[in-house]
């Protein structure tokens, strides 16, 4: 726990003190802000439930764009800079190094969650939406982040190239986010299976997008970023002392 | 004390290193000597417990490196070739990251820093970003970080890599003081490097060892061939060349003399000899009534023992 804290604070730091992770969180923003105020808030009069669902549409964005960004150098960049061997020779376990990376990105994504969050407000102060809706959607957000942050944390485990890490990662959230297309065309069980392990559109889409907190899509969330936290383990283990 | 029993590493089916057998006493320093290519790094990286060997044992202050890696990681320094800096950071700030990392309380840390930043002379960069910092400077960070938890084996990976002059004197006074409190292991393909830092020395090629022990030690271990070069003023006669070739030629120990080649005013003579005859050169040329300019060796003796080595080691393959 001791060595998470230690890895966890040095990696938050390294996002606050770089001009990386403020671009990409600048970039982000303006993007979403102008996606807000173009697409949420336009066609004229609505109920403030659908406007929030559509900001939340657009909102998802952040997670899944950002969480790529955010995710691909931790790992790749250090064997590309060779700092990796303090780590290799220092005390401590693969599972510290990996956890202490994914908190420290998940504590920044969260942050920039944050600062979006004047969008639902803006919304509730000129409509009927309750604080429960809002939190339900931000929280889907954030678990949405956690699994895009620990695909791309096995991304980079997987390769010192952080190009290679970039769009492997990038690849492997578009897939899991499109799968239901080749859901739609194979018979089930294998749909059903297909529609299940969806990053986007069956868990977040038609549940926290909406305000609805399901038990089911929270399980989904921490189990994928459970698996693919296990499977960047895993992988600098098999690349660590070896 | 390190010891190795018998120590291998295979990449894929290519063999880097091994098997190999050395043992290296508390309060040594030791050279890893060798071409690139030889095994040294590798040889290090094993002791760090950067990689698990293929085959064989190695034991850290007594303890088994494959067995329990974390107790030895906690035991060991290492810098390695492309020393491990995150360039983000502040000089102290990394320093107290590396020291955490090793297994230090926040206090152990604070208490320890100052003395680190005195050791590697970093007090005047200490807050500065390593970004920022000349290829010297951010040496002795590395440096610095494999100290900083005050290890009883301190492993530098080809220290001087890359440094200028002033900056190579800089670092071997500062692995000198090291010295005084820890077991040092240094590679190097620096011939002189070594020789004037280490204690023993391990000569590695093609991943075996080629020998062990003190410059001397190798130095003798071997039939003495020597090299001596010997620069005299051409006499007006004749064939002065013919004169002074024969004159050397008949030194006791002397093998062959090559041609001569034009060297400040007088004829340069390499002599290959079977033994030290620089004494007996001098009092040759002098009682020829010749005009002796310069007389030294044309290798150092440690650049003889290595090239005989690596040579041999080169044509057994």
């Amino acid at each position: 726990m001791r060595a998470i804290s230690i890895i966890y604070r040095r990696e938050l730091g390294a996002y606050l003190r770089s001009p990386y992770g403020w671009v990409i969180g600048a970039i982000v923003l303006l993007i979403d802000g102008l996606l807000f105020q173009g697409l949420v808030l336009s066609g004229g009069e609505q109920y403030s439930a659908i406007i929030l669902e559509r900001g939340f549409y657009y909102q998802s964005g952040i997670p899944l764009f950002a969480g790529v960004l955010l995710s691909f150098r931790l790992l790749s960049e250090e064997r590309q800079t060779y700092s990796m061997v303090l780590l290799n020779t220092s005390p401590i376990r693969d599972s510290e190094i990996v956890l202490g990376k994914f908190l420290a990105a998940l504590t920044f994504l969260g942050f920039l969650l944050a600062i979006s969050v004047y969008m639902p407000i803006l919304i509730k102060v000129n409509g009927k939406i309750t604080t429960a809706q809002i939190v339900v959607g931000y929280f889907g957000l954030l678990l949405l982040g956690a699994a895009t942050l620990a695909i791309g944390l096995f991304a980079s485990a997987l390769t010192r190239n952080q190009l290679i890490a970039a769009v492997v990662a990038a690849a492997m959230v578009i897939v899991m986010c499109f799968i239901y297309v080749l859901a739609a065309k194979v018979d089930p069980p294998l749909k059903d299976f297909l529609d299940q392990i969806g990053l986007f559109w069956s868990h977040f889409h038609n549940s926290f997008e909406k305000g609805i907190l399901n038990l089911r899509d929270v399980i989904y969330y921490v189990a994928t970023a459970y698996f693919f936290l296990l499977l960047a383990i895993k992988t600098l283990e098999a690349k660590r002392w070896q | 004390m390190i010891r190795a029993s018998n120590l291998s590493k295979f990449y894929g089916g290519k063999r880097a290193l091994g098997p190999v057998s050395f043992e290296i006493k508390d309060g040594e320093t030791v050279g890893f000597l060798g071409l690139n290519g030889a095994g040294k790094t590798t040889a290090l990286r094993i002791m760090a417990c950067d990689l698990r060997p293929s085959g064989g044992t190695i034991e850290v202050g007594g303890v088994d490196a494959v067995a329990q890696p974390h107790e030895v990681r906690k035991r060991i320094g290492f810098l390695p070739e492309n020393p491990p800096l995150y360039t983000d950071m502040v000089v102290t700030d990394y320093l107290r990251f590396a020291g955490e990392l090793r297994g230090m309380s926040k206090a152990e840390v604070k208490r320890r820093l100052p003395e680190v930043l005195e050791i590697a002379d970093l007090g005047d960069v200490a807050s500065d970003q390593i970004a920022t910092l000349s290829h010297g400077y951010r040496q002795r960070v590395g440096v610095a970080q494999a100290i900083v938890h005050d290890p009883k084996f301190l492993i530098l990976d080809e220290p001087t890599r890359g440094l200028d002059p002033v900056q190579i004197v800089e670092m071997r006074n500062l692995i000198h003081d090291l010295k005084q409190n820890h077991t040092v292991l240094i590679s190097s393909h620096i011939l002189t490097e070594i020789s004037q830092t280490c204690d023993r020395l391990l000569v590695l090629g093609r991943g075996k060892i080629l020998g062990v022990g003190s410059e001397q030690d190798l130095a003798t271990s071997e039939t003495e061939i020597r090299q001596v070069t010997v620069t005299v003023r051409p006499p007006s006669s004749d064939d002065p060349r013919g004169q002074i070739r024969t004159v050397l030629a008949a030194v006791d120990g002397v093998k062959s003399v090559a041609d001569p080649y034009e060297q400040g005013g007088g004829l340069a003579y390499a002599l290959e000899t079977t033994k030290d005859c620089r004494a007996d050169v001098g009092r040759a040329v002098v009682q020829a009534k010749l005009d002796l300019l310069k007389l030294d060796y044309a290798r150092s003796e440690l650049e003889n023992t290595f090239i005989r080595l690596v040579g041999g080691a080169d044509a057994s393959n």
